[in-house]
This record gives structure tokens, sequence and C-alpha cells, in this order.
């Protein structure tokens, strides 16, 4: 049976981990590949790093850490953040990504999926959603980090995504990231409902409880989380050992073995 | 990827070129097919990690003159421009005349598909090295089929030493092979996602995982340390690639 997959996120800018995580007093700061091996021991099924690198120098060190991960954390890497081209992806899986998660360009120029999916194939096209609740009780996709609003739906956009080639979804909730009030299971319902694709949960896990409703009541296949693990709140272990308490089926024992 | 072709670069002669194994010999040479924009770090990695050298190859001369002991076919994504790539190199018919010597092949995800006859998400001719073709993953929940599934055994092999019968590796596909009856010997182990579908293959020394066992932990690691000591030693009882997953093992743990 295809396991409910537990994934630790990281926000890299300029080659480190910019968040405080509970690694950083025992290795060197929070250099990327060092934490994601790290969490590869401890059990964690994927991992996301998303650059959020200011200036455009940042990326010729994004591919030198993405390239020192994948050398390093034999579990499966997904890349976002300012991809906005095909040969900008290409250059991100090259360097040792599995997929590449696109999110402003996309909504700017939603064509880039489907040439991306063309090139890579659908698998590797991840389309990541900002999405935000408004007044009549549905969901507005944001871009640009959350900054800017765009007046689609973000339901409506997750079915167009899907069409166009994205071979998953990874779903934020911008009224719930860093809060740890939990997961938006309404917006994940909705989505998770809309399409045949896997559906990512991201924004606002506070603890093992919160991973179970983006499952059961979110309908969610994945769900990903920063700080909760960065500080040492829970550990994978944790997350894992509650999902399968639920009856949930997940990843168990190999880190051990 | 820093590699460059079948003598050049970080894979062919650069940091990892020529690592020793346990015993203190070059492991095998293992040709890596390289015929498309992927990730070819993480099969790379993965190899050199269990005792093997790597050489990419790019084209059919890289092959001839890699004199390697074995090939690996990875890749994701459709066959048809898979197998116009593979074309355009001139690498078709170098493959399938190395599988028909029966020399070690081991084929990752898309790299096995291409071993059926062909494919009907765009009608692609594959090799057909197998009876059968590759199939949408009807019934499934969700597609493509992303993350972590139970690869179950058929039987017991030396591909497979040391890992629990219904270990999990990790997948990301949306169509699968299905052998005719009159190959369905050498299906080794199946999976399910909506419908059961061929996980391993295992014909003498001509593999196929429709997993990724290079981002599949440590049991992809051992799985890896297995081919390269079949590669080693045909009867599969190679101590040395055993020694070096337990070394990867040791390693991940410490």
């Amino acid at each position: 049976m295809l396991r409910r997959r537990v994934i630790p996120c990281l926000d890299v800018a300029n080659g480190r981990v910019v968040k405080g995580t509970r690694f950083v007093d025992l290795v060197d700061e929070g250099d990327p590949p060092e934490l994601a091996a790290r969490y590869a021991a401890e059990g964690a099924d994927e991992l996301v790093f998303l650059d959020i690198s200011a200036a455009p120098e940042g990326r010729g060190t994004l591919l030198e850490i993405v390239e020192r991960t994948a050398r390093r954390a034999f579990i499966p890497l997904t890349v976002g953040g300012g991809v906005r081209s095909v040969d900008e992806m290409r250059d991100v899986l090259r360097a040792g990504a599995d997929k590449v998660s696109l999110n402003t360009a996309a909504v700017a120029d939603p064509a880039l999926i489907a040439r991306c999916a063309a090139r890579f194939g659908r698998q590797a096209v991840v389309v990541a959603i900002d999405a935000r609740r408004t007044v009549d009780g549905r969901w507005e996709v944001l871009v640009r980090g959350g900054r800017d609003s765009t007046g689609l739906d973000a339901v409506g956009w997750a079915a167009g995504a899907v069409d166009l080639g994205a071979g998953e979804l990874l779903v934020t909730s911008i009224d719930r990231d860093g809060t740890q009030a939990g997961f938006d299971t309404d917006l994940l319902r909705a989505i998770s409902g809309a399409v045949d694709v896997p559906v990512i949960a991201s924004g606002g896990a506070a603890g093992p409880a919160d991973f179970v409703a983006a499952v059961v009541d979110g309908g969610a296949d994945a769900v990903l989380a920063a700080s909760i693990f960065h500080r040492g709140i829970h550990t994978i272990a944790e997350v894992k050992a509650a999902m399968a308490a639920a009856g949930l089926a997940v990843r168990l024992g190999s880190v051990a073995a | 990827m820093t590699g460059n072709g079948a003598a050049g670069g970080a894979s062919g002669e650069g940091a990892n070129a020529g690592r020793a194994n346990g015993d203190g010999v070059p492991g095998p040479l293992v040709a890596v097919v390289d015929y498309g924009a992927g990730n070819l770090v993480s099969i790379d990695q993965a190899l050199t990690t269990v005792g093997a050298r790597v050489a990419l190859v790019r084209s059919a001369d890289d092959l001839a003159v890699t004199a390697a002991d074995a090939l690996v076919v990875p890749g994701v994504g459709a066959a048809r421009p898979a197998m116009e790539r593979l074309t355009d190199a001139g690498l078709v018919e170098p493959i399938s005349r190395w599988i028909a010597a029966g020399r070690p092949y081991l084929g990752v995800c898309l790299g096995l598909q291409l071993l059926f006859e062909g494919s009907d998400e765009d009608r692609a001719v594959t090799l057909g090295v197998l009876a059968g073709r590759t199939a949408k993953l009807d019934g499934a929940p969700t597609l493509p089929h992303i993350g972590w599934n139970q690869v179950e055994r058929r039987r017991p092999h030396p591909l497979f030493a040391g890992i629990a019968p219904a270990a999990d590796f990790y997948f990301v596909h949306s169509y699968a092979g299905s052998l005719d009856a009159n190959d369905s010997e050498a299906a080794l182990a199946d999976t399910t996602h909506g419908r059961s579908f061929v996980s391993a293959i295992a014909v003498d020394q001509l593999f196929g995982v429709q997993f990724h066992p290079e981002r599949s932990g440590t049991d992809g690691l051992r799985l890896l340390a297995n081919f390269v000591g079949i590669v080693r030693s045909p009867d599969g009882s190679s101590r040395s690639a055993a020694r070096a997953a337990d070394d990867v093992r040791a390693g991940v743990r410490a």
C-alpha cells in the first residue's frame, strides 16, 4: 500500500538554511546537505528545498547545494523557488533534484507547466499553490511569496494546473503558515477532491494530530512541515507513530534497519 | 551534474572514480546511459557509494570505449521521447546487443519499461526484450504513483538479499509493464497501486525495477550493492559488495 509521506521543508537562502534549526549546535549552522542527511536518517520520506535567495547569484549556490544534498541523502528531493523556464528546471534536475516546484512563474505563464511536463514528464513537475481564504468562503491564489493577489480561485487553478501537466500539488495555506493552528483541511479537501494527482499539505502544522487531520480530513497524500521539525518540537518518528496509530499507512522501520 | 561523458567529468574520472571497495580492489565499471535532462547525480552517487565505478555514456562510441562490466539505464517520463533520444544517440542497437549477449543490465523505472514491446502511453515501440506492454495504472486512487510502496517478492533472489520481504521503495510513475503469460517467470516482485503490477524483473543477468533504488534509502543502496555484487561474481555471492552496503548502513546510522 502506498505510504503517506512526511516531508521536512528547508528554506534556503544563498546556500544556508535560514530558519533556525535544532541541529544548529550539532552541525555547521544549517548547511542544507547536512540537515537533509540528518532528516533522511530520521525517517523523512522526501525533502523539499525552497530557495528564497533574493539575489540571482544565489542560484549558482543553490545548484551546488542541490548536488551536495543529492550525494548525501538517498531520498527524493524537490526544489522550488524562482524557477521560471524549462532551461532553469533542467539545470535544477541535472544538479540532482527529482522534482521541481513551480509557483509564481506558472501563474504568470501557465503554459510553462505544459512545456516542463512535455520535456521532463509530469512526475517531475510540482505546482505550488499559496492560497488565502476569501470573505465568500473560497480561496484565492497568492504569488511572490504570498505578497501579491491574483484573483485566481485556488481550486480552479489547481484543476487547471493538473490539466496542463502538473504531477503533484503543494498546497500551502497562507492563513495558517507559521501559525501552528493546524492545516486548513477545508482547503485541502476542496483541492484533493478536484484533482487525481497527489496533494502535499503545507502550512500550519503544530503537532502529530495535525498530520493525521491533513490526511483524514483533508485527503492529503503527503504532509510537509518546517518549524516543528527544525525547532525539535516533534520528531518525524513521533509524527509517523501518530499517523500509524490513526490507521494510516506510513513507512516505518527502515530508519533503524 | 558535473560528468561530461564516458572518460571525463566527475563521474568518469573525477572525485568518485576508481574508489576502491572494502577489499581494496576497484569495483566493477558500470556504464550509466545519459539520454535526457534528468537527475543522474543520485544514481551516480548511489552506485559509487556501493563500490562501483561509474561512467556516463551518451553515444555508441562512449559505450564501446568504456569496457563496462554492467549497463544501467535510468530515466523517468514517457517512452517515445526516450526512444527518440536513444535512437539519436545511436544507442538502441548497442543496448539491444548488450542485452542479447546476456551481459548485466539494470533498468530503473523507464529503463525497465523500455524492455517491454511497447507503451500504451504514446504508442512507442520499445526494445521488446520482454513479452508484454507498458500500460497506465488504471484504477489508481492517485496518479502519478508517487511515494514509498511495498515491493512484494514472488521468490528469493540475490538482488534482494538482506532486504525484508515487503520492504518499501520509492516510486514515481503512471505507467507500468505487464508481462505476457509466456514471460511471467521473469517477474520477481509485485506492487499494488490501484492494480497490481510487476515492480521488479530478473532473468539471468537482466534486471529491471520500477522503483528508484537510488532514492530508496538504505534498502535501495542494498539492492544496488547486490546488483554490483552479482556483476562481480555471477553467483551473487560477492562479499565485497555486501560489505560496502554494510559500510553504508553503518554510515547512515552514525
